[in-house]
């Protein structure tokens, strides 16, 4: 029952239609979940008795960052479903995630700027953390620019799963850069093996912010996901009865 | 009203939050938009090749407008 449940997910209209419920669902929560967020983060946490009001901005960097990380992990995992079961669903997820991973790797960049202005005096360093997921950047943008490269479809998804797989490499270096190098970054303040060292109140606004945009992203995976698969299949039949003709 | 000036100035802070935070609402307006406005287009393109593809099958005669996948 299951099992044939997860299997239906292989065909693309089927695809088509459960992804549009999901991502619905995925969103409708992600919306309380931030918005919750945003209420605790802006709100009712206290200020930062060292950086003062400015703190705030880590409950979007740090959810952005974590989100810009687990997508590329996903991303490697799909595109290596597709690349030994030359499965369409898992090829079309994998070129969704690099969109979407894309955009909130920017967006970890951007508020990180923002926010080393007023508390390092700089908007960027060379610094071992920085330069990492700035090579994530380039990672997801490299994987949508070699994917528009190549003409044919399977050709393309083959060629940029493996590109994912190899860019795999990145993401340890990103979590260990700030114990391996001596980086202006600081190291992590939840994702530790001893307690994290923020405050509780501090701690539930970003971690609604983190599941919130976590779920976002799963949605707009799915969302990307129904676009580009219309577009892989606008020969089909149900591509048609999609488009009402 | 004092309290809301003050919120919104975020300790003389202001800028940097708010503009991150405006970053975060366009990355979201981005991944809302983008997507939509891309399946439309292929909605749209699935449609002109469908009618295309029934005017050519009623100028040569064929029973059904449709092409085998």
């Amino acid at each position: 029952m299951m099992l044939r449940y997860l299997h239906e997910w292989g065909s693309p209209p089927v695809f088509y239609q459960r992804a549009g419920r999901w991502q619905r669902v995925l969103w409708t929560l992600a919306a309380l979940l931030i918005l919750a967020g945003l209420w605790g983060g802006l709100v009712l946490a206290p200020a930062d008795y060292e950086q003062g009001q400015v703190y705030r901005i880590i409950y979007i960097h740090v959810p952005a960052a974590w989100v810009a990380m687990f997508a590329y992990v996903v991303m490697a995992v799909t595109g290596a479903i597709g690349l030994i079961w030359r499965l369409k669903v898992a090829e079309v997820i994998t070129s969704a995630g690099a969109r979407t991973g894309a955009s909130f790797t920017i967006l970890a960049l951007a508020t990180g700027a923002i926010w080393g202005q007023p508390t390092w005096g700089t908007w960027w360093v060379w610094d071992a953390r920085l330069t990492s997921v700035l090579v994530l950047l380039f990672l997801y943008l490299g994987f949508i620019a070699l994917e528009n490269a190549i003409e044919d479809r399977r050709n393309a998804a083959r060629a940029c799963a493996i590109l994912a797989l190899v860019g795999l490499v990145n993401i340890p270096i990103i979590h260990f850069s700030v114990y391996w190098w001596n980086t202006l970054h600081q190291g992590p303040t939840v994702a530790r093996l001893s307690a994290p060292a923020i405050h509780i109140t501090m701690l539930v606004p970003l971690l609604l912010m983190a599941l919130g945009s976590m779920l976002f992203y799963a949605g707009a995976l799915l969302s990307w996901g129904r676009a580009l698969m219309l577009e892989r299949e606008r020969s089909s039949r149900w591509a048609a009865r999609e488009a009402g003709v | 009203m004092e309290a809301i000036q003050e919120f919104f100035s975020m300790g003389g802070r202001g800028v940097y939050v708010w503009s991150a935070y405006a970053v975060f609402a366009g990355v979201i307006v981005f991944n809302v938009l983008a997507p939509l406005l891309r399946r439309r287009q292929a909605l749209r393109l699935v449609a002109r090749q469908q009618r295309r593809r029934e005017t050519l099958a009623e100028r040569t005669g064929a029973a059904s407008g449709r092409v085998p996948d």
